[in-house]
C-alpha cells in the first residue's frame, strides 16, 4: 500500500491523548488500522478513519475486536504497520490473537485506553484495571511489552516506540493508555518526519530455497518474509520448527518457547523506559505510572517541599518491569509506596522485587477517579502530611 | 520420467528439486512432506487437489498466492500447498485474510477452513466479509462435524445425525450454507461434493477468477469421525452416498440419497437432510463492487471535496 | 474404415503416499487398479496397475483427480 509523505502533522496542537496516539502511529508509519468502537479509545479510530485514507492508508471498522486484532495482525505479515485500539472489554476479546500474534511473531500495537471494571464497569471514567491482564491476560506463557504514557504528549512518543518494539522484536506491543490521559487535552508537539529512531522488522537476507522462517541467530529475532514476497511463508499458531512446521512435541516446544520469552527479556534497550525523579537520595520511593505518574509527581514535589525525601521511579514501559532499575533506584529507601488506579494489581509486582526488605504501602482505588497527589502523599508519609481530603 | 506436458500446470524452480515422483501438482504442494495428515477416505486432499488446479487454471502465480486456515483438520491445508500459508486461531481466518487483502491487494487470498470454524465461531466473521464483499475466496470442506476433535456435532450436523454429542441423533437443524452465503451478499456461490472432481476444479477456476467474497461449499467424507459415528463404512461409502446408491442412508425403501446437480441457481430445498437428495450446484455468480473498490471511491472522493 | 486413433494412458503410482482409501480402484472406468498385497511404511497396501489391465487405460484421469493423498497420476500416450 502506498505511504504519502508528509503525513505527520508537524507542529504543535491541542489535542486529546487519543488523537495523539493515533498521530503517533502515522508518525512511526502505520497505515493499517482494523478497530471497533469502544469508549474510551473511540476517538483513536475516529482519528484513524479520518487520517488513513488521504496518506494511502487502509481503515476498517470491523465487526468486533476479535476481527480486529486479527486483521491486525493479518495487514502486518504482508508489511504494513498496523494498530488496533480498545478498552477493557474489547482487550478481554483480543486476548486470544494476542497470544496467536506472540506466537507467530508478528509485529502489531494494540492500544488499551483503561476505564473503570470489571466488566462493563465505569465506561467514561478512569482505571489502570488491565495492568495484570496485560502482562497474562493471553493463555500460556508469553512475555507482554506494555507502555504507559502519562500524558497526550507522551501517547505521541510511545506509539513511536511502541512500532518501533514491535517491528524489532517481531511481537505486538502494547499502549496501556486511561480514559484521563485519552480524553484529557495538552499541547502535543509533532516534530518533522525523520525526528524519531523508528526501528524496522528486517526482511530476508537470502534466498527462498534457503529461507527458514524461524531461524534466528543471537539475536534471538527471525527475519520475516511477508506475504506476496516470493517465499511461501508458512507460520502458525502451533508449536514449530524452524520452518514453520507444526512439531507439537516438547522438544521442540523447549526450543521454541524460550527462545520467544528471551527474545523479549534479552533486548530491554530496545523498549525499556522509566522516569526518574528526585530518587538519587531518597527515603520515600513512590511508584506511579499512567495518569497515577502525574498525581504521584505532584505529591513527591510536595514531599520535598516539606523536607521529606521522597522520590518517584515511573515505569514508562511497565512490562517487562524495569526491574534492575527499580532495585537500583530503592537500594536503601526505607519506604516504598505504590499508587495505581486499581486494586493493586503492579504493586504485586513490587513487593515481589521488594521481598520484604522495607514496607510497600499500596494507595488503590476502585476505580473512577484519578488519585489525588494529596492522598499519595499521605501514603509518603502519613505522620508528617496533613490529613487526607477525600 | 518427465512430468506430463499439461499446459495448466504452473512451473516453478523448486519443482526442479523436488522428489522425483513429479506428480503434475508437486510444483505446486509441499510435497517434501507428503503424505498429509488427513485421514484415508478423507475428502480434504481431493478439495485442495481440485483448488490447486483451479489455481493453476485461473493463472494465480505461486507467489501471489495466500492461504489463510484455521483450526481444523481443513485448516491443515496452510502446510501442503505451496504459497504463504497462516495457520492462525479458530474461526478467525476471515478477518486475518482480510488483513492480508487489504494490506496488499495484489495478493490472491483463499480462506480455507471447515464448517464449524467458518459457520459456528467464524459465523460473525463470514456474514461481514460477505456484506463488505471483501475481495477473497473462502472455501468450506463441510464434513458435517468437528473431525479434529473427535466428531462433535456443529452447525452443519444434518438432523438426526450422530455425533459425540448428540449420541442420540441431532435434533438441531443445520445452516444452509448456499443459501446463507447469499443472503448476506456473497458473489459467487456454489457447492459440490468431492466426488464431483472436475465440476469442483472448474468451480474453483471459476472462482479464482472473480473477485469480490467467493464462497464454495466442498462435501466431504469424514469416515473416522461422522462416518464411523453414522455407521458409513469408510471414506469411500460416503463417495457412494453422494453417487446415489442406497445402502448408506435411510430406511429400506427410503428415497434414495443422492446428489442433484441444479443448473438453475434455484437455492430452494438447498438444505441438507439425510432423507433427501443433495442438491449441488452453482448458486450465485454476480458482481457488485468490492470493499476497496468502495473505499478508493470514498478517499478519492473525500480528497475532491477537501479542495 | 479407420479407426479414430484411442488414447491410453500410462499410470504412476507414488506408493508411499497411498493409503488405501480405495477411491481410485472402485471409480476407474476400466478397472485397471488393485490393491497391492505389500505394506508401505505407513502401513497401507496402495494400489498399483493390474498387470493384465495395464493397456486399458484410456487416461480419462479420474484416478489422478480423486485421489486425496496425490499418489496417483497418469500421462497420455495417444496409441
Amino acid at each position: 500500500m502506498s505511504s504519502e509523505k508528509g503525513a505527520a502533522l508537524t507542529g504543535s496542537h491541542f489535542m486529546l491523548g487519543d488523537q495523539a496516539c493515533a498521530e503517533g502511529a502515522i508518525y512511526a508509519g502505520c497505515r493499517f488500522f482494523a478497530g471497533y468502537p469502544i469508549t474510551p479509545a473511540t476517538e483513536i479510530a475516529e482519528r484513524m478513519a479520518e487520517r488513513l485514507p488521504p496518506i494511502g492508508g487502509q481503515y476498517i471498522q470491523m465487526e468486533d475486536e476479535i476481527g480486529s486484532i486479527a486483521a491486525v495482525l493479518g495487514a502486518s505479515v504482508a508489511g504494513v504497520r498496523a494498530m488496533t485500539a480498545t478498552s477493557g472489554p474489547g482487550f478481554s476479546l483480543m486476548q486470544e490473537n494476542l497470544g496467536l500474534g506472540f506466537m507467530m511473531e508478528v509485529p502489531a500495537v494494540i492500544v488499551n485506553v483503561q476505564r473503570g471494571g470489571p466488566s462493563t464497569g465505569l465506561p467514561t471514567s478512569v482505571g489502570q484495571q488491565d495492568m495484570m491482564q496485560a502482562r497474562f491476560g493471553s493463555h500460556g506463557d508469553y512475555a507482554a511489552i506494555a507502555y504507559s504514557p502519562s500524558s497526550p504528549q507522551e501517547a505521541f512518543e510511545l506509539t513511536i516506540q511502541a512500532f518501533s518494539t514491535a517491528e524489532r522484536l517481531r511481537t505486538p506491543v502494547l499502549v496501556m493508555m486511561d480514559e484521563v490521559v485519552g480524553h484529557m487535552r495538552e499541547r502535543v508537539v509533532i516534530p518533522e518526519e525523520g525526528k524519531r529512531t523508528i526501528l524496522s522488522r528486517r526482511l530476508p537476507s537470502i534466498p527462498p530455497s534457503e529461507y527458514r522462517p524461524y531461524r534466528v541467530d543471537d539475536d534471538l529475532v527471525p527475519e520475516m518474509a511477508l506475504a506476496g514476497g516470493g517465499y511461501s511463508v508458512r507460520m502458525t499458531s502451533l508449536t514449530h520448527d524452524e520452518l514453520g512446521r507444526a512439531v507439537t512435541d516438547t522438544a521442540t516446544q523447549a526450543v521454541l518457547l524460550p527462545r520467544l520469552l528471551r527474545k523479549v527479556s534479552e533486548h530491554r534497550e530496545v523498549y525499556e523506559q522509566y522516569e526518574l525523579r528526585h530518587t538519587k537520595d531518597a527515603e520515600v520511593m513512590v511508584v506511579a505510572y499512567g495518569i497515577t505518574g502525574r498525581s504521584a509527581t505532584g505529591a513527591v514535589e510536595e514531599a520535598r517541599a516539606q523536607g521529606i525525601r521522597a522520590g518517584l521511579f515511573r515505569p514508562k514501559t511497565v512490562w517487562p518491569f524495569p526491574a534492575e532499575a527499580f532495585l537500583r533506584a530503592t537500594r536503601t529507601v526505607r519506604r516504598v509506596v505504590v499508587a495505581e488506579v486499581n486494586m493493586g494489581q503492579v504493586v504485586l509486582e513490587v513487593e515481589r522485587l521488594v521481598a520484604g526488605r522495607c514496607p510497600v504501602v499500596r494507595v488503590t482505588s476502585p476505580g473512577g477517579e484519578v488519585l489525588s497527589p494529596e492522598l499519595i502523599l499521605g501514603a509518603i508519609n502519613p505522620e508528617r502530611t496533613p490529613k487526607v481530603r477525600r | 520420467m518427465t512430468p506430463p506436458a499439461d499446459e495448466h500446470t504452473i512451473r516453478t524452480p523448486e519443482a526442479e528439486h523436488a522428489p522425483p515422483h513429479h506428480h503434475p501438482l508437486d510444483s505446486v504442494l509441499r510435497s517434501e512432506v507428503l503424505p498429509h495428515i488427513w485421514c484415508p477416505g478423507c475428502g480434504i486432499g481431493v478439495a485442495l487437489g481440485a483448488f490447486l488446479q483451479g489455481l493453476d487454471r485461473a493463472g494465480i502465480p505461486i507467489d501471489k498466492r495466500v492461504i489463510v486456515g484455521g483450526i481444523g483438520c481443513s485448516s491443515r491445508v496452510v502446510y501442503y500447498a505451496r504459497a504463504d500459508a497462516y495457520h492462525t486461531t479458530h474461526g478467525r481466518a476471515i478477518p486475518f485474510a482480510t488483513g492480508i487483502k487489504l494490506a496488499n491487494p495484489a495478493l490472491h487470498v483463499t480462506v480455507f477452513a471447515g464448517d464449524g470454524d467458518t459457520f459456528a465461531i467464524g459465523g460473525n466473521h463470514f456474514i461481514h466479509a460477505a456484506r463488505r464483499n471483501m475481495d477473497l475466496l473462502v472455501v468450506c470442506i463441510n464434513n458435517f462435524n468437528y473431525g479434529m476433535t473427535g466428531g462433535q456435532s456443529g452447525p452443519t450436523t444434518p438432523h438426526d445425525a450422530k455425533t459425540t454429542t448428540t449420541p442420540s441423533g441431532n435434533f438441531e437443524f443445520p445452516f444452509n450454507l448456499p443459501q446463507l452465503a447469499a443472503a448476506v451478499g456473497a458473489v459467487y456461490v456454489a457447492r459440490w461434493t468431492t466426488l464431483d472432481v472436475r465440476r469442483l476444479r472448474d468451480c474453483f477456476t471459476e472462482a479464482a477468477g472473480k473477485q469480490g467474497f467467493r464462497f464454495v461449499e466442498v462435501l466431504a467424507p469424514c469416515p473416522v469421525s461422522f462416518g464411523k459415528n453414522n455407521d458409513i463404512g469408510s471414506g469411500l461409502d460416503e463417495m457412494d452416498y453422494y453417487r446415489g446408491l442406497e445402502h448408506v442412508w435411510g430406511a429400506p425403501g427410503e428415497h434414495p440419497n443422492r446428489i442433484e446437480v441444479r443448473e438453475t441457481g434455484d437455492l430452494s430445498g438447498t438444505d441438507i437432510s439425510l432423507h433427501r437428495p443433495i442438491i449441488v450446484g452453482k448458486f450465485v455468480d454476480r458482481a457488485r463492487p468490492t470493499f476497496l473498490d468502495n473505499y478508493k471511491a470514498a478517499a478519492a472522493a473525500a480528497k475532491g471535496k477537501q479542495r | 474404415m479407420d479407426h479414430p486413433s484411442r488414447v491410453r494412458g500410462v499410470v504412476t503410482v507414488i506408493p508411499e503416499r497411498c493409503k488405501e482409501c480405495e477411491f481410485c480402484v472402485h471409480y476407474c472406468p476400466k478397472e485397471v487398479l488393485e490393491i497391492s498385497p505389500t505394506y508401505n511404511a505407513k502401513g497401507y497396501r496402495p494400489v498399483r496397475v493390474k498387470e493384465a489391465r495395464k493397456d486399458e487405460c484410456i487416461a480419462c484421469r479420474f484416478c489422478q483427480d480423486v485421489c486425496p493423498e496425490f499418489a496417483i497420476f497418469v500421462e497420455e500416450t495417444g496409441k
